[in-house]
């Protein structure tokens, strides 16, 4: 076990899968000599030669597109999107080809590739560094889509990533990189060596795709959230006093239904959270399916936290952002319904 | 409302319109066999000469002249020969077959045989072709059975691709043969990744492919001309240009102020330019870009120089958009009719072997084509079973997917 932040247990996942398999190589922009712009990649170059942690042209389109050519010849590249905010040049690599192409060709040729990207904002990152395109991909039939929210699933969860057989998304939350951010601005930084989920094996382990993880039991209400949103969300609940119970859902596509029924269905309130603008983003989907699947265990309407339908406001980040004090008041809402 | 020094916005315009006769006055092209063979190893800057020449073997009697004339047994051209013949005979089958309402569309490469064709024979059947949906010849030459490829069209229930696909966009990892897309260009960067992946294996293969003088618009193909260059990667980029993209003229790509081939000098890429009608140019050139690739020395881009036949697709009538005698006045000829020109002077075929042949090649398509038609032929009921299609989609069936094929069941 080692003490690691979030980037380190994300390179140190990346190191143990190149050391395990000749097939796992990784490139993108930046990312070799120099180890990425958050330095996910650092010394692996240095450790397993340039053929195999490279750096690629500024062409997001053409990185995608490479590394699906690679995957159908059987490697298991990842490659690194420098910002999701510059994934859209690679869009159409993705969901028309990276996304389709086992479909397409009746298993013919399959894509294992994973597509890592940054993502999301208080980072003082403006419009182009700051967005949350999940449900960008969450709509993609043939993609899973994969968020971390601590250093020890953010390794387990890379190398399942890695290992799955279909192409995987997998978004980082850059505002928890480096300790686990809950939104109260007014309190003094956490560094990740103060939370459990720092501790690392850095060994080999997997954390299973598709399995959402309670990270806070609760018997008043549940809060789904995903990413930088599971540490606000714990916040929110310490500061109001709730009994809420706090859901990880780790894997957006496919996601652990099971997990957030049987949720539900004890506490009868739902709170959704994400940064993403709220109109079809993927809590959209979430409340559909608590709809769907919990309906006569509501006892209130389904609440949702989320960034607005703005561009990412650069000076006004912390009214865009979802705070502690925004989800508190409509967990009072859900409660007092 | 006019103006001093007004900008005037210039739209290219293609010289003839149906109505008008076909007009390539002014085309200039080199002598066959005047064209020199640089080395393989010859820097991409010194070949910049390449770029804006046209390689020709062949001329228009059958003589085969100068250095690029390939060293080929004329077996082997017979069979060249015999897959143009084939690949012709399949496409106009099949061009029926759709307006009679078997199928919902259908493409032909009718004129472009033997850029598919003789580059099959160049290539092993362990390089790996990205071809766009008009190398139906690659298939053909590398005998795949025309029986699956009618299934596919048919999207019949022994459809190799299972009902999931348009006609034409054929997939066969086993003969070297990548599945189509159907999005223009998205092919070439997945290729130049293959190549890499080959190369990064040590492994001997190479990758070719394949896209239109429309399509070297799209970003794609010049992320994948980057790529390529940077990593040297053992990619032939294969640019079709069959003058046509649908009903834009090539100037509406940017072929009105240069060519094609063009495009590879300003990526340091090795550039070639060849008449896409002369099998044995093909095949040289080809030859020259696979032994460059094969020996370390990076990516070639090919322009072939060629005429679209027939229509795009089934789906529009060039007679709305070119001169009706634009074909026939196509100054480089018919593919078929110019190898079958070289092997008569050489002795080695006649005019009673060319209609056998031609009758052999019918005779098989319509062989295979009652086959497939006894198989099904698109919207026979019960081809495919409605929970198929969730099949695939990932390589397990999550949850999701599992309770809306019980939804389909359940009916």
């Amino acid at each position: 076990m080692a003490t690691m932040t979030m980037i380190q247990a994300l390179n140190s996942a990346l190191d143990v899968m190149m050391g395990r398999d000749s097939r796992v190589l990784t490139f993108g922009e930046d990312v070799g000599y120099f180890g990425g712009v958050f330095k996910v990649t650092e010394h692996l170059q240095k450790k397993y030669g340039a053929k195999r942690c490279f750096d690629s042209p500024i062409n997001e389109c053409g990185i995608a597109g490479t590394a699906i050519g690679m995957a159908t010849y059987g490697l298991r590249p990842v490659i690194e999107i420098q910002f999701a905010d510059y994934m859209y040049p690679a869009y159409d690599q993705l969901v028309s080809e990276a996304a389709r192409i086992r479909y397409r060709s009746a298993n013919d040729f399959t894509v294992p590739m994973t597509v890592r990207m940054p993502y999301g904002g208080g980072i003082y990152g403006g419009q182009t560094h700051s967005q949350s395109p999940e449900a960008l991909f969450t709509h993609v039939a043939g993609l899973k889509t994969v968020i971390p929210a601590t250093p020890y699933d953010a390794k387990g969860l890379l190398i399942a990533s890695i290992e799955d057989d279909d192409p995987v998304v997998f978004l980082e939350p850059k505002r928890v990189y480096n300790g686990p951010f809950d939104g109260r601005r007014d309190r003094p930084v956490i560094p990740w060596s103060k939370h459990p989920a720092s501790e690392v094996p850095e060994g080999y382990y997997k954390i299973p795709l598709g399995k959402a993880n309670i990270v806070r039991e609760g018997a008043d209400l549940t809060i789904l959230a995903y990413g930088t949103m599971v540490h606000v969300a714990l916040a929110a609940a310490e500061d109001s006093g709730i009994d809420a119970e706090v859901l990880d859902l780790r894997t957006l596509l496919p996601v652990d239904i099971d997990a957030i029924v049987t949720s539900v269905a004890k506490t009868g309130r739902c709170v959704i959270l994400h940064e993403a603008t709220r109109t079809s983003g993927y809590g959209a989907e979430l409340a559909a399916l608590v709809q769907e699947h919990c309906f006569y265990h509501l006892e209130a309407p389904i609440e949702r936290v989320t960034g607005f339908d703005t561009p990412y406001p650069h000076a006004l980040e912390w009214e865009y952002f979802p705070t502690p004090t925004r989800i508190i008041k409509s967990m009072r809402r859900a409660m007092e319904a | 409302m006019s103006r001093k020094n007004a900008l005037e916005l210039h739209i290219p315009t293609p010289r003839s319109r149906p109505g008008d006769k076909a007009d390539f006055s002014g085309w200039t092209f080199p002598e066959p066999g005047d064209t020199p063979r640089p080395d393989i190893d010859t820097a991409a800057v010194e070949m910049r000469d390449y770029a804006y020449g046209l390689i020709r073997v062949m001329d228009m009697e059958g003589n085969a002249l100068g250095a690029w004339t390939p060293s080929i047994p004329a077996e082997q051209l017979r069979r060249g020969l015999k897959y143009m013949l084939l690949t012709r005979a399949f496409d106009d089958r099949m061009y029926r077959a759709q307006r009679q309402g078997k199928t919902s569309f259908y493409m032909q490469s009718f004129g472009e045989e033997a850029v598919s064709v003789a580059q099959s024979m160049v290539l092993t059947p362990e390089d790996m072709c990205f071809p766009s949906y008009r190398q139906q010849g690659l298939l053909i030459a590398r005998d795949y059975p025309i029986v699956e490829m009618m299934n596919q069209i048919y999207s019949n229930a022994h459809d190799p691709m299972k009902g999931r696909q348009l006609p034409v966009m054929y997939s066969s990892k086993k003969n070297g043969f990548f599945t189509i897309s159907g999005n223009l260009a998205t092919q070439v960067p997945q290729a130049v990744g293959w190549a890499m992946a080959s190369a990064y294996s040590n492994d001997v293969r190479i990758a070719s492919t394949w896209l239109g003088d429309g399509s070297t618009a799209e970003g794609d193909f010049h992320a994948a001309m980057t790529f390529a260059a940077v990593y040297r990667a053992p990619v032939i980029i294969n640019v079709v240009n069959n003058q046509y993209a649908i009903s834009s003229f090539q100037g509406i790509a940017g072929g009105e102020n240069t060519t094609f081939a063009a495009r590879a000098v300003g990526y340091g890429m090795a550039p070639l330019r060849v008449d896409g009608n002369d099998f044995l140019a093909v095949y040289a050139a080809t030859q020259w870009a696979a032994e460059r690739a094969r020996a370390n020395l990076g990516p070639t881009m090919i322009e072939h120089f060629t005429y679209r036949g027939g229509p795009h697709s089934t789906s529009d009538d060039p007679a709305r958009y070119r001169p009706a005698d634009e074909g026939r006045a196509w100054p480089l000829g018919d593919p078929i009719e110019r190898l079958k020109q070289h092997l008569i002077l050489l002795g080695e075929w006649n005019d009673d072997q060319h209609r056998q042949a031609q009758e052999e090649a019918t005779e098989k398509v319509r062989e295979a084509g009652r086959e497939a038609e006894k198989i099904g032929v698109l919207g026979a009921e019960g081809a495919h079973p409605a929970q198929s299609m969730f099949e695939d989609v990932y390589k397990e069936m999550p949850w999701h997917l599992q309770r809306q094929r019980e939804e389909v069941l359940g009916g």
